[in-house]
C-alpha cells in the first residue's frame, strides 16, 4: 500500500477494511521520519508509546467489525506549542525545555478521541514567534520542497511533516499567519478557524486575543474533517462559542457557484512578487470560470495592518509569558542568590532573541505614559480594520488573495532584519486582526517549483463558504 | 530615536529580563526601527473611533455560566502540580530567599 499519498478517509478506510492496521501504518510513518527528518527536523518529539497503545485500541474495533470513528487511524502529528500530557512539551522553547504537562489540550484530546494516533510534536518558532522557524531554540525546520528554503512559520514543522508525508494531517497555531503561510510554502492546505471557533484550551499562548488552533492537511476535504473534529464550544475555553458547528464535510458538496468573491485592490499592490500575482490572478480567473462571481473590493486600511498587529501582539505576548518565571515549571538558573535575580537570570537564559525582543516592544508599548500612544492606538486602529472587513462581508461572500507576497524565502535570508521577517505576513495578520477565518490551498509554483498559495477569507463563523470555494477550486 | 539605552535599561527591568551588553545595543536598534515604522498608526485620526478590546462579541453569551463550587473539575494531586518543578521540597515550590535576615 502506498500511504504516502494517503489522504485521511483513504487511510481510515483501509484500517476499517484491514488492508491494512493502524499499528502498520503508525511504524510505517515512524520508518519514514526516521529516514526523512534528521534532513527536515520537522518532529521534536516522537510519542511512540502513545501512538501505538492508540493504535491497538483502533486495531481491535477494526478487528471485531465495528464502525471505525472519522479519524480511525489516521497518523497525525500535532505542533509543540500545545499541551500532550505525559508528552514533552516545549514550544520551540529552552525556557520548557524539559516541560511535561499533566494534561492534553482540548483539540488534541478531541483529535485522539475521533479516532486519530498522534505521532509526536512538531518543531516551530519558539512561542509561535516567528515566520520561518529560524527561532526554534532546538533546530530550524527546512522546506522539503527545496532544503535551502524555509518551510515558513511558525507551523513550520505541521506544514513540512504533511508535505513530506510524515503525518497524514496535523494541528498547527495561527495568531499572524503560522497556519496559512507555512502551509502555502510547502504546498499544502492550512485552516485558520474564526476565533472562538476551536478551544484554545491547552494551546501555550502567545497572544490571546489572534491565536486560532487549525489543521494542516493535504486536501479541503481532509481539512474539513479535521474542523468537525476539533470545532465547538468547551467549558475549559470562555472564549470558545456555542455556535452551532456544521457537518464541514457535507457543506462542501454544495455547488460553488454564485459565490461572491472579493478581490482586495490592496493585497495586489506594491511588493507582491510577480511570478505569485500571476498565479494567483490565474486562480481567480479559474473561479470565475466555474461560476463564482468576481467582484473588485478595497480594504482601505490594510497598510496599518503590520504596525497594528506588532503592537497588540507584542502586548499580550509580554502579558502572557510573565508566567515563565522558573518557579512551578520550565528552566531556572542556577546561579541566581535572589529571587528577582532568578526571574531575571531564568528568563535571560531561558528565552531566545526573537521572544526577548518582543517581550520588549510589548513591555514598551504598555509601560505608563506609552500605553495611550501605541497600544490604544494600535487598538482603534485595529477597529477600523474589523470594519474594512465588515463593510467588504456586505458585498461579497468571502475574498480571495495571495497567502504571502512571496513564494518559500532562502534560510539565513531575513535572520538579522526583524522588520522584514514581520512583512512576510502582510497578507495574513488582517484576519487575526479581525477575528474571522482564513485557509490557504495550494494554486501553483514558481519557476523554481516553490508551491504558492491562495488565501480565501471568510466572514466569521463561516468556515464552511471558504471550505466550499477551497475544494471547488482544488476539484477544478 | 524613540528610544536610548536608559528606556531599553527599565524597560528590561519591568519584563525581568536579564539583557546582555550585545543585546542592549541591538535591541535599541531593532525597537527603535520597528517603533518608527510603527508611526504610521499615526497617519490615522481615530478620535472617534473606539478601541477593539476584547473579542468576546463573537464568543457569544456561553462565557457567562453558574458559579461552580468544587471547580470545573479536581485539582491536580500534589506531586502531579510539582512533577514539574525546578526545586520542590515535597510539599511547596522552593526559591531563594526573599528576604535576608
Amino acid at each position: 500500500m502506498d500511504s504516502p499519498s494517503l489522504t485521511i478517509d483513504a487511510t481510515r478506510a483501509a484500517v476499517q477494511e484491514q488492508r491494512t492496521t493502524a499499528t502498520a501504518l503508525a511504524e510505517d510513518f515512524y520508518q519514514r521520519i526516521d529516514k526523512q527528518d534528521p534532513l527536515i527536523g520537522a518532529y521534536l518529539t516522537l510519542s511512540k508509546e502513545r501512538a501505538l497503545a492508540r493504535a491497538a485500541e483502533i486495531d481491535a474495533l477494526a478487528a471485531k467489525g465495528e464502525e471505525l470513528p472519522p479519524l480511525g487511524g489516521v497518523p497525525v502529528a500535532i505542533k509543540d506549542v500545545m499541551a500532550t500530557r505525559g508528552v514533552r512539551t516545549t514550544a520551540g522553547s529552552k525556557i520548557l525545555g524539559n516541560y511535561v504537562p499533566p494534561y492534553d489540550c482540548t483539540a488534541v484530546a478531541r483529535m485522539e478521541a475521533a479516532g486519530a494516533v498522534v505521532l509526536g510534536k512538531l518543531n516551530c518558532d519558539e512561542f509561535a514567534m516567528g515566520s520561518s522557524n529560524e527561532n526554534s531554540a532546538w533546530r530550524p525546520v527546512r522546506n522539503p520542497r527545496d532544503l535551502g528554503r524555509v518551510p515558513g512559520g511558525s507551523s513550520g514543522g505541521s506544514a513540512a511533516a504533511v508535505a513530506a508525508n510524515m503525518a497524514v494531517a496535523t494541528l498547527g497555531s495561527d495568531t499572524g499567519g503560522s497556519i496559512r503561510q507555512p502551509a502555502s510554502f510547502c504546498g499544502v492546505v492550512g485552516l485558520m478557524p474564526t476565533y472562538g471557533r476551536v478551544s484554545r484550551y491547552g494551546l501555550i499562548a502567545f497572544a490571546s486575543s489572534l491565536d486560532r488552533i487549525g489543521p494542516l492537511t493535504k486536501t479541503v476535504n481532509d481539512a474539513a474533517l479535521v474542523l468537525r473534529t476539533i470545532a465547538g464550544r468547551d467549558p475549559m475555553d470562555s472564549t470558545s462559542a456555542d455556535a452551532p458547528v456544521p457537518d464541514y464535510v457535507a457543506e462542501l458538496e454544495k455547488p460553488a457557484r454564485a459565490v461572491k468573491l472579493g478581490v482586495p485592490k490592496e493585497y495586489f499592490a506594491e511588493g507582491l512578487d510577480a511570478e505569485v500575482r500571476k498565479a494567483a490572478e490565474a486562480a481567480i480567473q479559474k473561479l470565475a470560470k466555474s461560476g463564482c462571481e468576481i467582484v473588485p473590493i478595497s480594504l482601505p486600511h490594510t497598510k496599518y495592518a503590520i504596525p497594528t498587529y506588532y503592537i497588540v501582539a507584542t502586548a499580550e505576548a509580554s502579558s502572557n509569558l510573565a508566567r515563565f518565571d522558573g518557579v512551578r515549571y520550565g528552566f531556572r538558573a542556577g546561579d541566581a542568590r535572589s529571587l528577582s535575580e532568578m526571574y531575571r537570570r531564568s528568563r535571560d537564559q531561558g528565552f531566545g532573541a526573537e521572544v526577548k525582543r518582543r517581550i520588549m516592544l510589548g513591555t514598551y508599548a504598555l509601560s505608563a505614559g506609552y500605553y495611550d500612544a501605541y497600544y490604544l492606538k494600535a487598538q482603534k486602529v485595529r477597529a477600523l480594520l474589523a470594519q474594512d472587513f465588515a463593510w467588504a462581508f456586505k458585498q461579497v461572500d468571502a475574498i480571495v488573495t495571495p497567502t504571502s507576497p512571496t513564494a518559500a524565502f532562502k534560510l539565513g535570508e531575513k535572520v538579522d532584519d526583524p522588520l522584514a521577517m514581520y512583512l512576510a505576513d502582510i497578507f495574513t495578520v488582517t484576519a487575526n486582526l479581525a477575528g474571522i477565518c482564513g485557509v490557504s490551498i495550494p494554486c501553483g509554483e514558481t519557476k523554481e517549483k516553490l508551491p504558492i498559495g491562495l488565501q480565501i477569507l471568510g466572514k466569521h463563523f463561516d468556515e464552511a463558504t471558504i471550505l466550499r470555494v477551497g475544494h471547488a477550486f482544488e476539484q477544478s | 530615536m524613540k528610544i536610548d539605552e536608559k528606556d531599553v535599561t527599565y524597560v528590561a527591568d519591568l519584563a525581568h529580563v536579564e539583557l546582555t551588553g550585545e543585546e542592549r545595543v541591538r535591541f535599541l536598534r531593532d525597537l527603535n526601527s520597528i517603533l518608527d515604522y510603527v508611526d504610521r498608526l499615526n497617519e490615522l485620526d481615530t478620535s472617534n473611533v473606539r478601541p477593539m478590546a476584547v473579542m468576546a462579541n463573537l464568543t457569544g453569551d456561553a462565557t457567562l455560566r453558574d458559579d461552580i463550587r468544587e471547580g470545573l473539575r479536581k485539582s491536580l494531586p500534589h506531586e502531579v502540580a510539582l512533577a514539574n518543578a525546578p526545586d520542590s521540597d515535597g510539599t511547596f515550590f522552593r526559591v531563594p530567599k526573599v528576604i535576608e535576615r
